[in-house]
């Protein structure tokens, strides 16, 4: 069964004088526990799907459900609380709170989901565990390195428990290393927690790993490969 | 977490942070120096006020204070004064002949405010005999006694044993003299106030006007504690039912008024400051806001509402107006309490000070209620602070802020 499904999705910028579709009436699914990449060149529209699909940018038309639930029709406050409970993200630039350290950067979407200080400690642990950062559960992220830091990211995104998890080009300021180690985590939690993962990529080594691969050019999904 | 966070973005660039909270630490500093330094001298001329010129509450026969006529006086006064010194939280009370009349020396003349007084009750009453510069409060001189003001004295061009003469009208309008020896020269805070005062013997001046026996135009009374003088008043009051009984503030109105309108200015001038200051905070939460859009964009897109990032800068702004504000009080508060006992001389403009009354030497006064009303004064510019800067990033859209660099 699918959790989530795009209907004839539309994002139209208006430029002055002309209009770009970033995006151009995509129609997909996606199934529970899927690790899918969508790919394609920059400009191609794969972060603006993103956003869309994330309920960070309004599309011109079309429509995101969710367990049967159109998120575009959801009121603002609404929104934000649904990206709270059901979405996780990870940014390309990793985007963790300087002044946190990454423990605190991992409980702070517990904090607003307003979890107790137990359910949080131990939550925080185990997934900074899987991460593989225990020991540097204290630093800030300005201690940490590029790949560290993304760990803690996708260590946040899984925190509130959520349905799936949108990560925009998560590697794009990685190593070769890091990048794989950073898959490596992704997949494991994948399988381990059943997690949907969503990524927008161009990485080779991505798509490598990815068992779903949807090519997006010029707005329009150009394929869809299921491996 | 709200809290630790907006703490903590604060010291993210100490040097900015440390000149806006030097700003406002220096500015709140200086208001509650000020304050306090204004509050010390209306309280020292209100005190010297009480002390010297009007005492806390006064008696009269009813249209004197309007009339000033020799012929509106009080009848057996004496036994009014004794029944008065009965009460509780009386300190003293002391009956007055008051006249306006013409002192005159060899050389000039002028018009004075002539007070009859029982030296022994007065002292009592007010610090007159405190202020004695020059000579002895009612002593060395062994006929019709006088204590005038330094001030007055050099207008006369007389000295310590000089004879003056007080002409006034008596009982029967006669135009009347009597000669007087100056026994002390008293000098107080208030200039105008040593020109104008001249204290003789209730006797002799009695004698002088033909008044009857016990008559006096004016019964002063001193309470031992400030918070007293109404309830005095009312027991004063109910003692002499047919005359007019009024406290400090009723006599002297500007009096009363001074310490609200100072009150007022104080308000003023340190609105004044945080509003200066307001616009320097306003900058500094913009810049911070300006370098912070992906951050805040990050926040709405992980499910953080917007009152809750407004509700953080709201507080960051707070924090940083308290901390200088809280630095500001504690100098300025310090700074205030060592001149608590430690006078500030004013006297380079003494001229002009002691023409209004004013003492030179100042004793700041430093109030609690003063401080906490400059805390909730600086919560408040902290709170307006951030109005427009976490407007600002609530109108960011959560998916164009992360797409900033």
């Amino acid at each position: 069964m699918s959790i989530i499904e795009i209907k004839n999705l539309t994002k139209i910028y208006d430029g002055s004088g002309f209009e770009v579709k970033a995006v151009n009436g995509i129609n997909l699914s996606f199934e529970k526990g899927e690790f899918a990449a969508i790919v394609g060149p920059s400009g191609s529209g794969k972060t603006t799907l993103l956003n869309m699909l994330g309920g960070l940018d309004h599309p011109t038309s079309g429509e995101v459900i969710v367990d049967g639930q159109n998120i575009w029709k959801l009121k603002s406050r609404k929104l934000t609380d649904f990206r709270l409970y059901n979405i996780g993200f990870v940014f390309q630039a990793y985007n963790l709170i300087p002044v946190l350290t990454a423990k605190e950067n991992v409980e702070f979407i517990m904090h607003l989901q307003g979890r107790s200080k137990k359910e949080r400690d131990s939550r925080t642990r185990e997934l900074m565990q899987a991460v593989g950062l225990e020991e540097r559960m204290n630093s800030r992220p300005s201690k940490l390195s590029g790949g560290q830091q993304q760990r803690v990211a996708v260590a946040r995104a899984l925190a509130s428990k959520p349905k799936f998890i949108l990560a925009d080009e998560p590697t794009a300021n990685l190593d070769s290393k890091s990048t794989e180690t950073l898959l490596d985590i992704m997949e494991h939690l994948n399988k381990e927690e059943d997690i949907t993962f969503i990524f927008s990529t161009h990485d080779a080594r991505v798509v490598k790993k990815a068992r779903r691969v949807i090519t997006i050019e010029d707005g329009k999904v150009k394929s869809d490969e299921v491996r | 977490m709200i809290f630790s966070i907006s703490w903590r973005n604060i010291w993210r660039n100490k040097v900015r942070s440390l000149v806006i909270i030097t700003a406002v630490a220096l500015g709140i500093c200086a208001g509650v120096f000020s304050t306090a330094f204004m509050k010390g001298m209306m309280d020292q001329r209100i005190r010297q006020a009480i002390s010297t010129e009007i005492s806390h509450i006064q008696i009269h026969r009813q249209g004197y204070r309007q009339e000033s006529s020799l012929q509106l006086y009080m009848n057996e006064s004496p036994a009014v004064v004794e029944q008065i010194k009965k009460i509780n939280h009386v300190k003293g009370a002391s009956q007055r002949i008051i006249i306006q009349s013409m002192v005159s020396s060899a050389e000039t003349s002028s018009g004075v405010k002539i007070a009859g007084i029982y030296p022994e009750n007065e002292q009592n009453v007010t610090n007159l005999s405190t202020k004695i510069v020059e000579g002895k409060y009612f002593e060395g001189v062994p006929r019709n006694p006088v204590v005038i003001g330094k001030k007055l004295a050099e207008k006369l061009n007389v000295k310590l044993h000089s004879k003056i003469v007080i002409t006034l009208q008596d009982m029967d309008k006669n135009i009347t003299a009597g000669a007087f020896r100056i026994a002390g020269l008293f000098e107080t805070p208030n200039s105008t106030y040593d020109k104008m005062s001249v204290f003789v013997r209730y006797n002799d001046l009695s004698r002088l006007l033909n008044l009857p026996e016990g008559a006096s135009h004016e019964i002063a009374i001193l309470v031992d504690d400030n918070e007293m003088v109404s309830s005095v008043q009312d027991e004063v009051k109910a003692l002499v039912a047919d005359y007019e009984v009024l406290n400090w503030k009723e006599i002297s109105p500007e009096m009363g008024y001074i310490t609200e309108v100072m009150d007022m200015y104080m308000y003023i001038f340190i609105i004044i400051i945080l509003l200066a200051l307001l616009f320097g905070i306003i900058n500094t939460m913009l810049m911070v806001i300006l370098e912070r859009v992906k951050e805040i964009g990050m926040l709405l897109a992980v499910g953080m509402n917007k009152l809750r990032v407004f509700t953080m800068i709201v507080v960051e702004t707070v924090q940083l107006s308290l901390v200088g504000g809280v630095a500001g009080m504690v100098v300025g508060s310090l700074i205030s309490k060592y001149f608590e006992t430690h006078a500030i001389n004013l006297s380079r403009w003494a001229k002009g000070y002691s023409q209004l009354g004013y003492d030179t030497m100042v004793y700041c006064n430093l109030e609690s209620e003063m401080i906490i009303n400059i805390t909730i004064l600086v919560i408040l510019t902290g709170i307006i602070a951030a109005i427009y800067p976490a407007y600002k990033a609530l109108k960011y859209d959560p998916a164009e802020a992360l797409r900033m660099e």
